[in-house]
This record gives structure tokens, C-alpha cells and sequence, in this order.
């Protein structure tokens, strides 16, 4: 079980108390009827899945409720940061340099 | 090839088992090949050996970045069947169980494919609805699939509770009775022993690290740890880990990798004598030959390739098998272990060509792969060898998902009310 | 008393006798014993059969990695379980065992015919045969292997036993309470860490409690472990007996298994057998000291070889001598002291053969003193014996050459091949190890968690040394948890420090391809098998375990891996780690399923969501049905009536005056906000702008996909404030996608979500007396402006209440919303003003019949997730004049627009028969397996006011289809049906407006 650091409670706190809700920072298109097929459809489906660093949201459900971004590595799992939603994308270069 | 047969092993036998042969070679890669493919579970090994024994096609590398069979055909809980809803699904499927019902043979290797039955619970009104729904389908797509009630439920697995006390009380099932359970390894490794035969490289500890496309944009080869590999064709069947190696060819793929557990009980004497799966309450048990509980969980709910998942998920899992079988909580775990199944959009596979010539796909079983192994590899090695889809897995595109012709198995069976 | 029980030995109660039963004869033991020791102080070897070949096993060990002494235990009824270690319960009064796996008993087994046949059943022999004729695997082969596989029997009865489960949070979790672990305890709980030290054993002490003449800090070892856990408990450590962590999982969240019960002669009635503690610590400590390896030669199954430091154990800890006169075999110093302690104890050492040429000289002279004599450079080719070792086989070795041999009597024979880390634990975090090849052993490297690994399990050795990286490791502890601490000497007199070689095989003059030299006991996986593997092509470590089964028994490969790797890497050429190491899974030791389960049992496996309404439900007699997590009434049977004629009763009586129904499970959400309005517009696929408050509209949700997801009637209560409904098992999903596109999509709209689920009791009126049932009842609703659709709020029956009026059934419809405290109340306030109407409560199953009368869908039923609002018939439930809402784009792709999606229709049969739900539907009935479906049924029912069936479906291009005739073919024949409207019932609405 993981934990999970809640960037609205500034609380770490197990994976009970949220959900998980798909990669992160892909924004609804504001018109969606001036997308082609296929632009929809990566809107839709296509995923980065990737294998290492992964920008993902999470919703803290059974806490403040609200939706939240999380930087992850799917390989070790473990988090590297998590920040609210509407936040840019955070350079984790600079973060590793730093460390 | 040492033909296995009572024979041979008792000839081997006297002669202090010295004389047995090893069933395929570690294999080096050539510089070339005609096709290579990616990925030695289940699937690729036997689209290898389907490619050069229906194709001709012998000039064939099955590369793996780890052991042959080490991925999810070792990790699964083996159950097979084929009672789906949709047309295109049963097809597939039932494609895959007239080929499991005569692998050993094909092989010379015993698979173990046990026609235990696959008997599917329903808790509920809507499960009784939705489990009517398949077996009529299934039944004019000449797929086995009956109605129990749930006394005949309980007699045909005698540890079944079905009493109406239950939280989730069973209201009957669904079995397919041609169902059943393989043993997993013994399909990877009897592959690689038929392909190898037939001139097929496998190559293993050698990750891809990328497909290479030529100036037309056509794939020319794959670089790998030892090196670059040309090849004609390419064909990714490498699971929970399609995406990174698509995403090197420059296709992204409409799929994400979950954990998924599974775990076995201490060997005991036969108690279980068929597969049943509970959608509602999430168990799904088998007895192996050793004598095992065989059970599987659902996945966990975020994306990952760390092989592990958490312990509220199992303790989900067990509390699943003992209300449906209370008799079994004094039975032990004796083992648990993770996989990462790679999920598609619609729950269904994506299986057949790309945008980019010279590419192929099989991909996205998510948690039912196994049973799809022989169909799988058979029709894929078809639309490699000919460059155009099978009649069976035509349907399995990667376009469905920008037409909107999914095949969604899993909102066919949607709860809501 | 036996005379191998040595009176006043060891830490068992001699003056507390316990009997107990194996296979049907009684025995007795001390309090304090395992049923291992007590058969081991009878005399009894003997304890099982092994899985393949039924061969007679004896303990191998005194612990939890026991791979042979597998036994049944019981105490009564449902409370059986199999392969249970006979070295790890710990005997009760009235304990029941029995020997497993053999028959007709276990002294004389038919199954060890097997045995015979070695040769036939060979690594992997099931792969190359059993494949003719094909129809025999199913039918004579595959059962014959089951029958012969398996170990002990399966429970066949309900379990009685509680099972628990906590969390515990601590700064510092030890594992493991032998001396690495009680020395880092000692030291972290100075700092005023909350420390929690676990251990699997009965008591804490680990290898002290086997070695009592070692010294420390001036006091013997005993002494010593007695004023340390009494100094850890006064400084708060919580101690745990008993227990076993299972798992090791991300973030230091570790699973402990608590037994409290098992070990009681009565246990209290309330209490738990086992507890699941899920605990998260800041840091991790695991000292889990180290397992001794069985050397691999043939014969080294026999019942009485067992390893030497379980020899030691059983002497020390539980008074026992294991035999009269014990051999000992070793290539490790530790088998001396074993040798030493038990003559001084008494018994006879027959010899010490030690493998290696050089022998520390402090250890001979000790073996010298004692009379013992020490044979080095010599290996052991054999043993004899059926039941119980009588001899071993034991030749020179110089130079490789294997000399004459000579055969030493012997009763029982003490094995030692050096030691392993215990690193499972560690190995679950996917820590990295690290091949030390001065040891011969795997050494933990990368750490991927908060944690250290103290003493036995770094491969050191001592308890000096040991006792020392305790110290540091909980120093280092609690530095990571930013406190700090002194280091603490710890100095060991009588130190037993040791070194050992390793092997892989022990040589032999006999011919390999006959020895059985077993590396996987339980499994009968033998050197040979291994060796079989290799030249078979498996190259790696985890192809050689799956190929054989070594190391998946129930010790999973705690006595077989590390020598089942030498030997792997042996044939291959190769160094071990390129071989590979395979994983060790959790759970540490098998644990039970109860354990896992815990609470989550019966009526607690899931909660079950009742109304306010549901104690009348109960009192008059509904049949309920499951939906979702909810419990609803199903139906109201009256004495005699089956579902059918209930059913039938409750639509008609609905029909012709009125009817009652709890509609409370019904999803609500309060949507509120100056742009409440816009929300809505972007959510569902409905206009709703000119929607005026009082006012209420049926409204219909996408998924972005553009199919069905949910649906339910929405009302505007103020120009700000809608209240939505959805379907029972909907509402957690449309509240969380509500959230997800306000928090993300859109937090610039100025909308507040709330889920009122819970907190309205919803109540169905219908019927054409439903309006002057409600009406008198009635505050604050004026009449005269509150046609069908519309929605106020008002009192009823002197409650708050949101009254919507609507109808789901056709009749004239109200939903009277109160708070869930008065839900019960209106409820009964209802059916009594609705007694002069016979008033008739109905459940689901008549709420559906009505419903579909009607043509209104349910979502999840006439939908299934694949379909779109223009196959369901609800086109005109889109505000085509929105430039967007969630799903609208998915709607004009290629696929969508195509024709010949299946489209929702009724169906009439032509012979007045009863279609089943799901049926699949054909044009052409006469065509081949596989046919053609062009769609199916969706629902069907019998309608007491037609008085025939109808039925709703789903067809491909229905919509152009009506009046067709369609077939729908069943096993007892094809049924014709006509496609029809799904609207069955009043067409026109008339009754709606009474």
C-alpha cells in the first residue's frame, strides 16, 4: 500500500484514502468539434504509459476529495512528487540536481 | 528433436536420464532475419512456430529482454475459455481452445490443458441477466456455455456456499464445460522446443531497446544489447512492456500496464475440481495438478512495472474465495506474486498491423491472455506472413479506436441500474 | 519419561505433562514443546511422507522452514488444517495430529511404490508423456496425478474461528527477536523511539535460546535475554510473540501474522485465532538471522538426519536428545558445538565427519577431550535404514579421489552445509543482493526501503559480531529518525564463532545416476533432477525451479535454493549469480487464509447500504435483492403468492389506485453555484438554461466516448440549485466524473458538488390516486402550477420535503424527498393515508414490469456501456443547439453514425409467449452455427395490464425495422417476434395527465 502525500492536506496518508485517475496533463480540448478522428482519439485513449517517470493524477476520496498531480516512477513506485491540479508539469531535473 | 513419448522416457530412464537432449539452444543473434519477434511469452514463441510451420517461414529470432516464458504466461492463473459475448471475442477465443485441445499433440509436449470446466457465478439479478445474455450468444455462435441453477452450481463444486445468508448469495452460474486450465510454463517452454525444431533463433537476456524504421518509414531491424538486428518484419508481443517498445517506433499505443496478483495455497488432495470465477465479488480458483489453490485478484488500481502490489488488494482477494468457499480459511498461502498486464481501452486485444509497414502488434490481453495463447500466435504469424489481417482477428485493430467500433466486453457486462 | 527427555533441560515445564495424539496413539509431552520435540523425546522419527515418492521423513529442522515433519492438527469441529509444521505448533492439551500423505499408514505406505520407480519419474517426466491417447489425460492420467499429488487434506467443514486485523504505526519496527534484533532494540528504545520488536517463535531470543553456555556482558545468555526484555519492555517496546511478518511492501508497510490461539488448551470464546497487523513504520530493522543448509548426498532424507543446529535446538531449548548416538556430518564449525552439547548431554557421538582437510585445532582438541572422534577430509556416500537411520556410508577423500568407504552406526545423523542469510523480507522491498564468494552466499546490496539488516542476515557470525551490528543497525535506526543514541558493548564470553566451505553435491564413489541426494525434500527434487534440467537446455535459475519444483514446497526453497543454485551453476559452468536467484515471494511462512480475510467475513465482507425505510421492508416480508452495495425490496409476497403473482399483484394494484415504493437508493447530488446552469449544460447532454426553476427535465450523461453512462431526473430548484439524480449503482461514478471535470476541466466555474444520497429518504407515490393521496397531505405547493415535471419545496405529512412530481411508470407520479431521520416516518404516514386506496407497496421487480410498459430504460440493462443516446431512442434528450457537452464529440465518429448500430426496440412474440432476457436475436433462423446476431433482448416481462408479454431489445438498424418479424432461436425452438415501439403502454400519456 502506498503512501501518498496530499498536496491540499499537506498530509502523507495511505492509498486507501484515494483513488487513482489516469495520466496527468492531458486537458480537455476546448473545442473538441474542430478535432479530426484521430486527434479525438488520442484524446481519448492514447496514453504515454510510461516506464519510469509517470505524471498521473490521483483524487484524495476519502480525505479532502480533491483531484491532485502526482510524478511517480512505475518501476520502483515510488513518488517522486505530487502538486494540485492546474499546476505545470514540475522540471524534475532540477529537483534531482538538487538532491 | 528427442521425440517425448512413454518410450523415450522409459529408454532415458535406463539409461540414467544422460541421453536426453536440450529442448532448444541458447541461441546467438544473426545479423538478419526475415522476422523478428519481440517478447518469448506464450504468444511469440508460438507465432515463431506457427510462422514456419504453417508459412514457411523459419528465418525467424524470438528475442526476450529476460528468460523465455518469464512474464505473464509464468504468472498467470492459467484458466482458459472461451464463452464470450461478442462475436468477434468468442471467435478468438474458441480459435484458441480448438488449438489448446490438440497442443500437446501439435507439440509433443504435454501442456497439461485439463477440460476441468469454467463455471462463472452470478450474485445478482443483473449477473443472471448478463450471464443468460452470453450463454445464448454463445450458444448460436456454437459456443459451449449452460445455466446452472445453484443447486447444480453447488454439485458440481461441492465447496461452493450457496446458502442465502451469504452477502452476496449465488444465484446460479455459467459453465463452459470444453474450459479448463494449462500448465503455463510447460506452453512457453513446448513452443520453443516445436519452434527452435524448426529453425527458429530464441534469444534471450537481450532487451530491444528500440525498433529502427527506414527512410521510407518501413521498419528495418530492431537494436538490441547485443546489437543491431535486421529483420523484414517485426512483430511486438512483449505484454506489459508494448508501449515502450512501440513508442520507439513512433507509435503510441492506446494502452496502460496494472499490476495484477495472483497467489496459490499449500498443496492439498484434490477438493477442487473445476475453475470458478466470481466477477461480482472478484474470485477467481482453480486446483493445480501439484494440489494448489490457484487464485487470482483483480488489478490494482494504478499503472506499473514493478511486479508488486499491495496487500489490501490480497486481503480483498482471500476474503472473496472464503465467502464464496468459507471452508477454505484455515487453508495457508503459501505464495503470492505479481504480473503487469497491459489494458486496452475496450478490454479487448489489439492484434494485427500498424500504421508503420513492416510493424505488428499482439497486445492488450489486460488479465486474459493465457487462454488466448495458441489463437493469438496462430492468426498473428498469419497476418505477418501474408501482411493482411486473419479473418479472426481482423477485427482487433488499432483503427477501432478512432472509428469508435470497439469491442468492450467489460461494459457489456456493465453494472449499473 | 523418555530417556531422551534430559530432566530439568531446556525451557520446556517439566512439571506440566500435556498429551496429545498423533495418528491415533497418545503421547505425552512438557509444556513448552512443539509436536516435534515430543515425538522427537519419544523416540519418534517418523513423522511424514514426502510428496512424489512417499519416501519416510523425519524432521529436518526445529523451525519454520521444516520441509518434511508436515502434519494434520485439529481441536473439534471445523477447526482441522492440513500441513500444518509439526515443528512450529507448539503443543495443547487435547491436541489432535496426523501424518499426512500416505496409505494405508504411515510406517507401511502403498504410495512409496513410487520410490521404485525413480527413474520414470524424473525432473519434468510429465511434459513428455500422458499425451496418448489424447481423451486419457482428462480421464485416467491428469486425475491419477492429483490423486497421487496434494499433501495433507483439505478442511472440508465451516471454520468456527474469528480472524482480526490492526493497524499499528511506530517509528521502528525489528524483526526478528534473536540477539541482532534485541540489540537494536536495546538501543532504539533509549532514544524514545516507539519501538515494536516481532518475533515468529513462542518466545524472543532467537539463537540465544539454543546456546545457552554463551556469556554476555558477564551474564550467562539466558540471564542476559531475561534483563534485556525486561529493560525493552519497561522502556515501552511493544514485544510480539507469535508473530511472523509475512510481507514487506512499499513504504515500509509491513504485514504481520499474529497466532493468539492455536498454542491454548481452551482458548477464550471471543478471542481471534490469528491477527493481521498492517503496520507502518518510519524505519525497518531485520534481523532474521541466518538457516543452515542440508548437505546434499545420497540417502540424506532418512528419517534421523536432520540439521545439526536443530539438533542443538531440540537439546537445549526443549531438553531432547535427538538419538543415543548422533553422527555428525558438517563442513561448518557451528556442527561441533551441536556435537558438544549433546555429549555433554549424554548421548554417544558416533563420529564427527567433517569434509574439510583443515579443522580449527581448538575444535578437535574439544571433540578430543570429549572422546569424539573427528573424521576430516572424508564425505558421506550413504546412509541405511528404512523407518530411521541406523547407518552412514563414510568415505576418504584426498585429492578429489573418493577412498574406501566404511559404514558407521549411527541413530540419528547431524547435518550441517553452512548457513544462509534469511533475507526473504528484504528480497520482497526488490532489494538488490550480491554474490559474496568468500561465503558462498548472497549478501543483501541495494536497499530500495527505510530499513537496515542487522547481524546473521549480513552473513556475520558469532554472537559477538552479531550481537555488535545489532547495536549499529539500531543506531543507525534511529539517527534516520533524526534522534539520536550511544552505542552499547555487548561483550561475549564462550563465543561460538565459525566458519564453513560450501558444497555442491558431496563427492560419492557410487555412480551419480543412482544416488538419490535430495536438495528439494517435500518435493523429492534430488542433485540428479537439477543436473536433468541443465542438460535439458534450462538455463537459468527460474526455468531449473519451474522444471523440477525445487524450492516451491511448502518451505519455498528455504532448505533448497541456495544448494539447488550451487548445483544449477555447477553443470552450467557458471558463477551463481549468473544463474540467478529466484524471488522469494511473500507470505514469509504460509499463512492462513482467515488471517488475510480477517473481518472481511459474512455480513462484514462488504457493508450493506440499507434505507430508512428497509425495517418495515423486513417486517412485511419483502424479498430482497442485492444492487450494488444496496439492499432493496424486491418484492412483497402476501401468504401463498410465488414472484410471479406478487408481482403481478403490485403493478396491477399500482395501475388501478395507487403504489408505494422506496426509491431512496437513487443517487443525489445537489449541483449548486451561480454557474450551476453551465456545469450542467457542459455534463449532460440536455439543454438546460430555459429549464425554470420548479421545473424539472429527465437528463441524460455520457462518457466521453460518447455511450450511455447514466441517467435519472434532474430538478431546478432555484435559478442556482439543481437537484440530480442517478441510478442506485451510479452515483459514487457520476459524482467523481462531476468532480474530476469541475476540479480540472473547468475550476473556473463557480459550482458546488454534494452527494445527498444518504441524507434524503426518497419515497415513489404512483398511481391514478397518487394525487389525492399526497394532496391533503401537502404544504406549500401550489397546485394549480405544478404539472407533471415539476418540483417544489413544501411539507408532507408535517416533514420537510422536496416534492418532485414525475413518473417512472406511467401513472400519475410523485417522489417525496425527506430527510433520511423522517424517512420511516413519511413512509408509514403514507401507507396509512393510503389505506381507503389500498395502497400497495411494490419493489424492484414491479418498478421494472411498469417501467417497461412504458418504453423508460434502465441504464445497465437496455444499455450496456456500448451504447449511444441516439440507439437508445433518446435523441431528443440532446440539446443540439450546445456547441459541446461530455461525449458530443464521440458521437459523429465514422463507426457511431454508421448504419446498422443496434438501435433500441419492443418486441412482441407472435404466439403471446415470454422471451428471456438476453435471448439473441436472427434474421435468418435456419442458417449454420455460427449464426448471424443481429441483437437481443433486453428485457422482457409478463404485464398484467396487457396481459401478455413485452419486451424491449436491441437490433441493428431497428429503428427502420418496425413491424418486422424477427427470430429468436431456443433450444426448444425459434420464437417469431414483431418489432414494435417500446411503448407498450398508453401511448399518448393520457393517464399521465389525470
Amino acid at each position: 500500500m502506498l503512501l501518498i502525500h496530499c498536496p491540499y492536506c499537506d498530509e502523507t496518508l495511505p492509498e486507501l484514502e484515494f483513488a487513482y485517475a489516469g495520466e496527468a496533463h492531458i486537458a480537455r480540448p476546448v473545442d473538441p468539434s474542430a478535432l479530426s478522428d484521430e486527434e479525438w482519439r488520442d484524446f481519448l485513449f492514447i496514453r504515454t504509459n510510461a516506464r519510469g517517470t509517470h505524471f498521473e493524477r490521483w483524487r484524495h476520496i476519502h480525505g479532502c476529495a480533491r483531484f491532485f498531480n502526482a510524478a511517480r516512477d512505475t518501476v520502483t513506485d515510488r513518488f517522486l512528487v505530487t502538486y494540485k491540479a492546474g499546476e505545470s508539469r514540475p522540471d524534475l531535473t532540477v529537483k534531482e540536481s538538487a538532491e | 528433436m528427442t521425440h517425448f513419448s512413454a518410450m523415450s522416457l522409459l529408454k532415458n530412464a535406463l539409461t540414467g536420464h544422460k541421453n536426453w537432449r536440450e529442448q532448444w539452444p541458447d541461441s546467438q543473434p544473426k545479423a538478419e532475419y526475415d522476422v523478428v519477434i519481440v517478447g518469448a511469452g506464450g504468444h511469440g514463441l508460438g507465432a515463431a512456430y506457427y510462422l514456419a510451420k504453417e508459412h514457411g517461414i523459419t528465418n525467424v529470432a524470438v528475442i526476450d529482454k529476460g528468460w523465455l516464458g518469464g512474464g505473464n504466461t509464468g504468472r498467470n492463473t492459467t484458466i482458459i475459455r472461451s464463452n464470450y459475448l461478442y462475436d468477434e471475442s468468442a471467435r478468438l477465443f474458441d480459435h484458441a481452445l480448438d488449438l489448446w485441445d490438440n497442443l500437446s499433440q501439435e507439440l509433443n509436449y504435454n501442456v497439461m490443458y485439463s477440460k476441468r470446466g469454467v463455471m462463472m457465478l452470478a450474485h445478482n439479478v443483473h449477473d443472471v441477466q448478463s450471464f443468460q445474455r452470453h450463454i445464448h450468444a454463445n450458444r448460436l455462435n456454437g459456443v459451449d456455455n449452460r445455466w446452472l441453477t445453484k443447486e447444480e452450481a453447488k454439485a458440481f463444486c461441492p465447496p461452493l456456499n450457496i446458502s442465502p445468508d451469504a452477502r452476496y448469495p449465488v444465484m446460479g452460474a455459467a459453465l463452459q464445460m470444453r474450459a479448463g486450465t494449462a500448465r503455463h510454463d510447460a506452453v512457453a517452454w513446448g513452443y520453443a522446443r516445436a519452434a527452435a525444431a524448426r529453425g527458429v533463433d530464441i534469444i534471450q537476456n537481450c532487451p530491444v531497446t528500440s525498433i529502427r524504421r527506414g527512410p521510407d518509414g518501413a521498419v528495418i531491424g530492431v537494436e538490441t544489447a547485443k546489437g543491431f538486428i535486421r529483420a523484414k518484419k517485426v512483430a511486438v508481443s512483449a505484454a506489459g512492456h508494448t508501449s515502450v517498445v512501440m513508442d520507439t517506433a513512433g507509435v503510441r499505443m492506446p494502452l496502460e500496464s496494472y499490476p495484477l496478483q495472483a497467489l496459490v495455497s499449500e498443496p492439498v488432495k484434490p477438493i477442487f475440481p473445476c475453475v470458478v470465477m466470481s466477477n461480482t465479488v472478484h474470485a477467481y480458483i482453480s486446483q493445480s495438478d501439484k494440489g494448489e489453490l490457484v487464485i487470482g485478484s483483480g488489478t490494482d488500481q494504478y499503472t506499473s512495472y514493478s511486479q508488486r502490489g499491495g496487500l489490501p488488494l490480497i486481503e480483498h482477494t482471500v476474503a472473496a474465495i472464503c465467502e464464496v468457499f468459507p471452508i477454505f480459511t484455515r487453508m495457508r498461502m503459501l505464495r503470492k506474486w505479481g504480473g503487469i498486464v497491459d489494458v486496452t481501452p475496450d478490454r479487448s486485444a489489439i492484434l494485427g498491423k500498424t500504421p508503420v509497414k513492416g510493424l505488428y502488434v499482439n497486445c492488450g490481453w489486460g488479465t486474459g491472455g493465457f487462454k488466448a495463447t495458441p489463437g493469438a500466435a496462430h492468426t498473428l504469424a498469419w497476418t505477418v506472413a501474408k501482411d493482411e489481417p486473419h479473418p479472426i482477428n481482423a477485427p482487433f485493430t488499432l483503427e477501432r479506436f478512432t472509428t469508435g467500433r470497439l469491442i468492450d466486453e467489460a461494459a457489456a457486462a456493465a453494472v449499473a441500474h | 519419561m523418555s530417556r531422551y527427555r534430559i530432566p530439568g533441560h531446556g525451557r520446556v515445564d517439566h512439571g506440566a505433562p500435556v498429551s496429545f495424539i498423533f495418528d491415533g496413539k497418545t503421547y505425552q509431552g512438557l509444556r513448552g514443546d512443539t509436536v516435534a520435540s515430543a515425538l522427537l523425546a519419544n523416540g519418534v522419527h517418523l513423522m511424514g511422507r514426502s510428496f512424489k515418492y512417499h519416501r519416510p521423513r523425519g524432521t529436518v529442522t526445529a523451525g519454520s522452514e521444516e520441509p518434511n515433519a508436515l502434519i494434520g492438527t485439529s481441536r473439534g469441529p471445523g477447526r482441522f488444517e492440513p500441513n500444518t509444521r509439526a515443528t512450529v505448533q507448539e503443543l495443547r492439551k487435547g491436541l489432535v495430529t496426523e501424518s499426512q500423505n500416505k496409505w494405508p499408514r504411515l510406517s507401511f505406505d502403498i504410495g512409496a511404490i513410487n520410490d521404485r520407480a525413480y527413474m520414470l519419474f524424473s525432473a519434468g517426466f510429465y511434459y513428455k508423456t500422458f499425451m496418448w491417447p489424447k481423451s486419457f489425460w482428462d480421464k485416467v492420467y491428469e486425475p491419477f496425478i492429483r490423486s497421487a499429488a496434494g499433501l495433507g487434506k483439505s478442511p472440508t467443514e465451516n471454520d468456527p474461528d474469528r480472524y482480526a486485523a490492526r493497524y499499528l504505526h511506530t517509528d521502528l519496527l525489528i524483526v526478528g527477536g534473536g540477539p541482532a534484533g534485541i540489540a537494536s532494540a536495546l538501543v532504539a528504545a533509549k532514544s524514545g523511539a516507539r519501538v515494536v520488536l516481532v518475533d515468529e517463535n513462542p518466545e524472543m531470543g532467537g539463537a540465544l535460546l539454543s546456546d545457552p553456555s554463551v556469556m554476555i556482558d558477564g551474564a550467562p545468555a539466558w540471564e542476559w535475554l531475561d534483563t534485556s526484555l525486561t529493560e525493552l519492555r519497561a522502556a515501552g517496546v511493544r514485544l510480539m510473540t507469535r508473530t511472523t511478518a509475512i510481507g514487506y511492501y512499499h513504504q515500509n508497510f509491513v504485514g504481520l501474522c499474529e497466532r493468539l490461539t492455536d498454542h491454548l488448551d481452551t482458548p477464550p470464546a471471543d478471542a481471534p485465532r490469528e491477527r493481521m497487523w498492517r503496520v507502518r513504520a518510519d524505519q525497518v530493522v531485520l534481523a532474521q538471522g541466518a538457516l543452515e543448509k542440508p548437505l546434499v548426498f545420497d540417502g540424506n532424507d532418512r528419517p534421523g538426519v536432520m540439521l545439526a543446529g536443530s539438533a542443538q535446538t531440540y537439546l537445549n531449548r526443549y531438553g531432547v536428545r535427538v538419538g543415543d548416538n548422533p553422527a555428525v556430518l558438517t563442513c561448518h564449525d557451528s556442527a561441533y558445538h551441536a556435537a558438544f552439547d549433546l555429549a555433554d548431554a549424554g548421548s554417544r557421538i558416533a563420529a564427527i565427519i567433517d569434509t574439510r582437510r583443515d579443522v580449527r585445532p581448538d575444535l578437535t582438541d574439544a571433540a578430543a577431550q570429549r572422546g569424539i572422534r573427528v573424521m576430516q577430509g572424508h564425505t558421506a556416500t550413504g546412509t541405511k535404514g528404512r523407518l530411521r537411520i541406523k547407518s552412514v556410508r563414510v568415505n576418504p577423500v584426498q585429492d578429489d579421489a573418493v577412498g574406501k568407504p566404511v559404514e558407521i552406526a549411527c541413530d540419528a545423523l547431524l547435518m550441517s552445509g553452512g548457513w544462509t542469510p534469511s533475507l526473504h523480507l528484504f528480497s520482497h522491498t526488490k532489494g538488490s543482493l550480491a554474490w559474496d564468494a568468500d561465503s558462498n552466499t548472497f549478501l543483501p546490496d541495494r536497499r530500495t526501503e527505510a530499513c537496515q539488516i542487522a547481524g546473521a542476515g549480513r552473513g556475520l557470525w558469532g554472537f559477538g559480531p552479531v550481537l555488535e551490528d545489532g547495536v549499529n543497525a539500531g543506531l543507525a535506526a534511529i539517527e534516520a529518525l533524526s534522534r539520536s543514541g550511544n552505542p552499547r558493548d555487548l561483550p561475549v564470553q564462550n563465543d561460538r564463532l565459525g566458519t564453513g566451505v560450501s558444497h555442491t553435491e558431496l563427492p560419492t564413489d557410487l555412480s551419480a545416476g543412482k544416488a538419490k541426494a535430495f536438495v528439494d525434500f517435500q518435493n523429492d527434487v534430488t542433485a540428479k533432477d537439477l543436473r536433468l534440467a541443465v542438460r535439458e537446455g534450462m538455463r537459468s535459475i527460474e526455468h531449473v525451479k519451474r522444471y523440477t519444483t525445487n524450492g516451491m514446497a511448502t518451505d519455498q526453497g528455504k532448505m533448497s535454493n541456495i544448494n539447488g543454485l550451487m548445483i544449477a551453476a555447477d553443470a552450467l559452468a557458471k558463477q551463481p549469480p549468473q544463474v540467478g536467484l529466484t524471488t522469494f515471494r511473500p507470505p514469509y511462512t504460509p499463512t492462513s487464509f482467515g488471517a488475510f480475510a480477517g473481518y472481511l467475513r459474512g455480513q462484514t465482507f462488504q457493508l450493506t447500504r440499507t434505507t430508512p425505510i428497509d425495517p418495515w421492508a423486513e417486517a412485511n416480508g419483502a424479498v430482497f435483492e442485492p444492487v450494488a452495495q444496496w439492499r432493496r425490496g424486491w418484492y412483497f409476497p402476501k401468504p401463498g403468492e410465488d414472484m410471479h403473482a406478487a408481482v403481478a399483484r403490485e403493478c396491477r394494484a399500482t395501475r388501478a389506485s395507487v403504489g408505494i415504493f422506496d426509491a431512496s437508493t437513487l443517487g443525489k447530488i445537489e449541483v449548486a453555484g451561480p454557474d450551476a446552469v453551465e456545469f450542467m449544460n457542459r455534463m449532460y447532454t440536455n439543454p438546460w438554461t430555459k429549464l425554470a426553476p420548479g421545473r424539472c427535465r429527465y437528463g441524460l450523461l455520457l462518457g466521453e466516448d460518447g455511450f450511455i453512462r447514466d441517467d435519472g431526473v434532474i430538478g431546478r430548484l432555484s435559478s442556482d440549485l439543481f437537484h440530480v439524480t442517478t441510478t442506485t449503482g451510479g452515483a459514487a461514478r457520476v459524482l467523481n466524473m462531476m468532480e474530476d471535470y469541475l476540479q480540472t476541466e473547468w475550476p473556473d466555474l463557480n459550482v458546488w458538488l454534494t452527494s445527498t444520497t444518504e441524507q434524503w429518504a426518497t419515497v415513489a407515490l404512483n398511481g391514478p390516486n397518487a394525487l389525492a393521496l399526497l394532496k391533503p397531505l401537502v404544504e406549500g405547493v401550489d397546485w394549480d402550477d405544478f404539472p407533471h415535471m415539476s418540483v417544489a419545496e413544501c411539507s408532507v405529512a408535517g416533514l420537510p420535503a422536496r416534492l418532485f412530481r414525475l413518473s417512472f411508470t406511467g401513472e400519475v407520479g410523485f417522489e417525496v424527498n425527506v430527510p433520511a431521520r423522517h424517512g420511516l416516518a413519511l413512509w408509514t404516514a403514507l401507507i396509512e393515508a393510503g389505506k381507503p386506496y389500498d395502497i400497495c407497496p411494490y419493489g424492484t421487480e414491479a418498478m421494472h414490469v411498469l417501467r417497461a410498459e412504458k418504453g423508460y430504460i434502465i441504464v445497465g440493462q437496455d444499455t450496456d456501456g456500448t451504447v449511444t443516446p441516439q440507439d437508445a431512442g433518446l435523441d431528443w434528450a440532446i440539446g443540439k443547439a450546445k456547441p459541446d457537452f461530455v461525449g458530443k464529440r464521440s458521437l459523429s465518429r465514422p463507426d457511431i453514425v454508421a448504419k446498422g448500430r443496434k438501435q433500441l426496440v419492443g418486441l412482441l412474440t407472435e404466439d403471446g409467449s415470454k422471451l428471456e432476457e438476453g435471448a439473441q436475436i436472427v434474421l435468418d433462423p435456419n442458417q449454420p452455427l455460427p449464426m448471424k446476431m443481429v441483437g437481443h433482448v433486453t428485457s422482457s416481462y409478463d404485464s398484467a395490464a396487457l396481459g401478455h408479454p413485452i419486451a424491449m431489445a436491441v437490433i441493428e438498424g431497428g429503428h427502420d425495422r418496425m413491424g418486422e418479424v424477427v427470430h429468436i432461436p431456443m433450444p426448444d425452438g425459434v420464437r417469431r417476434a414483431r418489432i414494435t415501439s417500446t411503448v407498450f403502454y398508453d401511448p399518448t400519456g393520457e393517464r399521465l395527465k389525470a
